[in-house]
């Protein structure tokens, strides 16, 4: 590309991220640092049932309290005439759909569902007026579990959904993944709980409201991942007001994992509250309000298996899933364990057969819906613990047997039994730069001495493909998506020659002010520090699809990619005319332009600027000023790829497992910041751990949660992990400008398998063969009784 | 996240401090606030006044004399973990205070607040008992003292009164030969004591085990003693193979589960943890 000498700022150097120094001294602005004059309070209040009609509400108490401005329950709602919804925004064939308005109307469906709204003038009134609402509840039975709540006779979540079914969705061919079993020559099989988990952005969600009923203006102020999203479906289903009329601003969000893409009830209320008492108004969810209200993620319960011949290759994969949906449907919830997960069953694997069935199931519980990697991990650690057991079953090496079926460097592009095409790949180029750096044969040398001290090793792998960047559109939309998935940018040269790039994007951690500003540095010449990103506010941008499953550098990146060759494209025609030239004579390096051959007469990528601005000399039919837009809807998904390994140490006094290393050689294409890409890697092998050893969400048999607070929900600290290594491959994307794939999600996708995998080979001795995540110290000892 | 109200009272003196208690029935007294800000936040609590001890100098003091350590109420772990006399006289207890939470924790957090909140998976009561330290109490009547073992009731629950505020952690240094140690397994969320075991060993001249005691945070509703499994480890060598034979006999009466961790993996916790603690004191000794 154009500036490769870039100082040392340009693509592909791991200069520091900008944004730190404000985020990590407290100067930054999140949503609930920011006052308006005349600003008052919202406070919801949740049901403490899981199930429950409501009879009635009295909240002449809370209205009486002083400081009260108003105290509403689902009947003002409807009074207001608002469309009041909380809709799905992907949908399936047959789906089931039942009403989510924004607060209960007689029916509570899990702890933590919206029965009525407090406005008041401060924090403290508004949660003491919560405590005057009175509720006449009628409690039901309620039910938590995913494949029980399909049985006859359970307690059903919304009548119009008979066994709780919201949704029966398979994908693969049944009959010749049968017969691939008919004629196996081993079958591994597996019975596993994908365990439910809670988001933890460091940030709770909240919303500062302003609506403006002179001007029928309503600025909303929100922690989103995708401000476009959320104005959109503000406007068609909750509030009715026209998009135009409605400007939402994503101030500094406080990390995301997929809890703010979601459209919730909660930002809608405090929208709403401001349109009846005409004042801003401020929701911020408590710690407790985030668990029992941000979208949770995972809850599958599965059966897998895996067909192998004689030769141990595989020749069929059959999966069957119950995968919880919570009491609603979320925004995306129902892409999740359907495009995200069956889609993926191929692994890195040439599998001649596969299907998979899911069942979606409506549950009493908080909805669940994409979280960080959202599908990806799920599928990954089903067939990377099959190809575990089907290397045990069949004697072969976990290595030799992932070895023998992979896709072949010179199969790409591969098109999978399950629909998706994979553009590139070196699976066992990752896989034997992992392998060395481990020491792996000498690893199972030490493992077979450690064990005749009675000190249990184990190592295991985790050899994952994910898919992120969803496109294009057209395909996307035909799989359902109520979405475009395609990103936008602007580069606008100023008259000096200083550049501000706008994107659709809305990072929330990412670093996309450093890494988009380097791109742009690189395609444009221009010092990195004369350029500024800007995201996150719909008054200021185009329209955008915003930040969520590793997208943005693959969609986004590439927009800003584009709309800078575009630039250079109209800054190209002006140089020529400047330099009195034909256009194709003239050459781009390092920012600028010159006739071939003739360097030292040149004119910089500012000079051009200031001459397009002021417009005094143009070349004939060329407008004035300097910046470019695009709309980029990528050819593909993109298909990050990679080797982990953890190595465990189980204790056969207490059953707890310390890892003793995590190692991952990921594949995410080309790389624009070395660091930030390792930051974002070591973020998600983390949150991989934390779902394989210690995070679950606990629903009692009433679905009621009892993992309700960081005293039970364990997430995990710096001090339970080792010190990470990672290394890379690089295998560029063919279809975007960039070579880019994705990396925010390939940490949580990959790790989870790779430590139970390792869990489990070092309880082998014990005849253990799979052992449900999380590996509490509790279950492993068990195990090893 | 937003407490009930309440009145807010910062006396002076210990003298002070009683006579606001028995003044105003719901009231609490804060100290760290690491336990009662919390459940105030979640509305489990909702006294009408606080009576903020924090600034009483009588309260915050570490001394050594005649052989007896003292350490005031509002002492903070940090201040326990981190002291040259206490590491001297009592090094399991600042052992113990050095494991506990994280380092806000451990600025902010009071031995006297540790003992009188008495939340069974804490780190501090186990060592009390261990170390038989003595309470002393100031009430409306007066002051008086307790024994540790007499102080922890039941869950959460001490022989302190309603009135009684906590004043000061009275404990005989430890002697020549003894060892000590706190072993903590945490739990992964809270990082309280799954199971806290809480060892003291004294091997005499020719090194054979003179005195023992081992007592557990977390298994049960309250701290609880051991000291019968101990016992039987005196006159031994307290070799590994006398520890493992002596915790083998271990069992927790009323070792409680929870979603977690049950009972019964407790116990036998316990015993994996309370002989590691054994033979560290041991090593130590
Ligand atoms: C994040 C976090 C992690 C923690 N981890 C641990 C851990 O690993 N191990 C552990 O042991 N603890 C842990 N704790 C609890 C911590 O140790 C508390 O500080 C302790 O339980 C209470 O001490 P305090 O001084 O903060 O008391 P406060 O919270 O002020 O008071 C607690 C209770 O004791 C009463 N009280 C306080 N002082 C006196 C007194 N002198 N006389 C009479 N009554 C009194 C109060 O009225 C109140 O009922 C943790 C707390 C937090 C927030």
């Amino acid at each position: 590309m154009a500036g490769e000498s870039n100082g040392a700022a340009g693509f592909g150097s791991s200069i520091r991220r900008r944004e730190d120094p404000e985020l990590i001294t407290g100067r930054a602005k999140y949503t609930d640092d920011l006052k308006l004059a005349g600003m008052v309070y919202c406070t919801i209040l949740r049901s403490d049932y899981a199930h429950a009609g409501i009879n009635s509400i009295d909240t002449s108490e809370a209205e009486a309290l002083d400081g009260v401005l108003g105290v509403y329950t689902a009947k003002d709602i409807e009074a207001s005439g608002v469309p009041g919804g909380v809709p799905v925004g992907w949908l399936l064939p047959g789906l089931k759909t039942p009403e989510h308005f924004m607060l209960a109307k007689d029916t509570t469906r899990y702890v933590g569902d919206g029965v009525a709204i407090v406005v008041a003038e401060d924090q403290y009134t508004a949660h003491d007026a919560l405590e005057l609402i009175y509720v006449d509840y009628d409690p039901r039975d309620g039910i938590a579990d995913p494949k029980k709540a399909t049985a006859d006779g359970a307690p059903l979540v919304h009548d119009d959904a008979p066994n709780n079914i919201a949704f029966d969705w398979e994908i693969g061919d049944k009959e010749s993944t049968d017969a691939a079993f008919a004629n196996a020559a081993h079958v591994a099989s597996l019975d596993i709980v994908n365990n439910r988990l809670i988001p933890n952005a460091m940030e709770p969600r909240a919303a500062l409201a302003d609506y403006n009923d002179i001007t029928g203006e309503l600025v909303l102020y929100m922690t989103t991942q995708n401000p476009h999203i959320h104005r959109l479906l503000m406007s068609l289903a909750s509030l009715g007001l026209p998009e135009h009329k409605i400007r939402v601003i994503a101030p500094e969000v406080g990390g995301g994992f997929g809890s703010k893409i979601h459209h919730y009830a909660d930002e809608a209320i405090a929208a709403w509250a401001s349109m009846q008492v005409g004042r801003p108004v401020k929701w911020t969810a408590t710690r407790t309000e985030t668990y029992i209200t941000d979208a949770h993620g995972r809850d599958h319960v599965t059966h897998g298996e895996m067909a192998i011949d004689a030769d141990g290759r595989f020749i069929g994969l059959r999966v069957d899933t119950y995968a919880a949906m919570g009491a609603y449907l979320s925004t995306f919830a129902p892409a999740v364990p359907t495009y995200l997960y069956g889609t993926l069953m191929s692994g890195e694997y040439d599998l001649p057969a596969i299907y998979c069935h899911v069942y979606g199931v409506f549950t009493h519980t908080v909805p669940v819906d994409a979280y960080r990697g959202a599908g990806r991990p799920e599928a990954t650690f089903i067939v990377e613990r099959l190809v575990d057991e089907a290397a045990r079953v069949t004697g072969i090496d976990p290595v030799e047997i992932r070895r023998r079926n992979f896709v072949a460097p010179d199969n790409f592009p591969y098109q999978t039994q399950v629909a998706l095409a994979y553009d590139s790949g070196n699976y066992e180029g990752a896989l034997d730069k992992a392998l060395e750096a481990i020491g792996y044969d000498d690893f199972r040398t030490e493992q077979a001495a450690a064990r005749e001290q009675g000190k249990y090793l184990g190592l295991g792998l985790s050899t994952y493909i994910e898919a992120c960047g969803l496109a294009p559109s057209a395909v996307v939309g035909s799989l359902g998506a109520q979405a475009g998935q395609w990103e936008s940018a602007v580069v606008r040269v100023h008259a000096t020659g200083k550049v501000t790039v706008y994107s659709g994007c809305s990072g929330h951690g990412q670093g996309h002010e450093t890494t988009f500003a380097q791109i742009v540095a690189s395609a444009l010449g221009v010092p990195y520090d004369d350029i500024d990103v800007v995201e996150g506010d719909t008054g200021s941008m185009p329209h955008g699809w915003g930040t969520y499953g590793s997208r943005s550098a693959a969609t986004g990146g590439s927009a800003i990619a584009s709309a800078a060759e575009k630039v250079v494209d109209k800054a190209r025609t002006i140089a020529a005319h400047l330099l009195e030239a034909a256009e194709e004579d003239i050459e781009f390096e390092d920012g600028n332009f010159f006739v071939k051959g003739s360097p030292d007469q040149s004119q910089s990528l500012p000079d051009v600027a200031l001459q397009a601005y002021l417009a005094h000399n143009l070349p004939k039919g060329i407008e004035p000023a300097l910046e470019a837009t695009s709309f980029y809807d990528p050819a593909n998904f993109v298909y990050p790829f990679g080797t982990h390994i953890a190595i465990v140490e189980v204790c056969s006094q207490t059953g707890n497992v310390t890892l003793q290393r995590y190692l991952a050689v990921d594949d995410v294409g080309n790389v624009i910041n070395p660091m930030i890409v390792d930051g974002q890697v070591h973020g998600g092998i983390a949150q991989g751990i934390g779902q394989s050893l210690y995070e679950t969400a606990v629903y009692d048999d009433g679905a009621n949660l009892l993992s309700g607070t960081m005293l039970d929900y364990a997430v995990p600290k710096a001090h339970f992990m080792p010190s990470f290594e990672t290394d890379r491959t690089v295998t560029p994307c063919p279809h975007n400008p960039l070579g880019v794939k994705g990396v925010g999600e390939a940490g949580s996708i990959a790790s989870p398998a790779a430590v139970v995998n390792a869990v489990v080979d070092a309880l082998s001795p014990f005849g253990v063969t799979h052992i449900d995540m999380p590996v509490t110290s509790e279950k492993v000892w068990n195990a090893m009784k | 996240m937003f407490p009930s109200k309440f009145d807010y009272h910062r006396p002076s003196s210990v003298q002070e401090a009683v006579q606001i208690l028995s003044d105003n029935p719901d009231a609490k007294v804060l100290a760290g606030g690491h336990s009662l800000i919390p459940v105030m936040k979640l509305r489990l609590a909702t006294p009408s006044a606080l009576i903020d001890i924090g600034r009483i100098d009588a309260l915050k003091g570490i001394s050594r004399a005649n052989g007896s350590l003292r350490i005031g109420a509002c002492v903070t772990y940090n201040e326990i973990a981190n002291s040259g006399v206490v590491q001297d006289a009592a090094p399991l207890l600042a052992e113990a205070a050095g494991q506990i939470g994280d380092r806000q924790v451990r600025y902010r957090g009071t031995i006297g607040g540790n003992l009188s909140h008495a939340d069974p998976a804490s780190d501090l009561p186990a060592a009390a008992l261990a170390l038989g330290a003595t309470l002393h109490v100031s009430g409306p009547n007066g002051s008086r003292s307790v024994s540790a073992s007499e102080f922890f009731v039941d869950l959460m629950m001490t022989s302190l009164q309603a009135d009684e505020i906590l004043t000061e952690v009275e404990i005989s240094a430890a002697s020549a030969g003894t060892g000590s140690a706190y072993v903590k397994f945490e739990h992964p969320a809270s990082g309280y004591a799954l199971c806290g075991a809480a060892a003291v060993v004294t091997r005499g001249a020719g090194g054979s085990c003179t005195g023992a005691s081992l007592c557990f945070n977390g298994v049960s509703a309250t701290a609880v003693s051991a000291n019968g499994v101990a016992a039987s480890l005196v006159g031994s060598d307290l070799s590994d193979g006398a520890v493992e034979s002596a915790v083998s006999n271990l069992s927790i009466p009323d070792a409680a589960g929870d979603m977690f961790a049950s009972a019964g993996y407790r116990q036998e916790l316990a015993k994996a943890i309370g002989a590691q603690a054994l033979r560290t004191a041991r090593d130590r000794a």
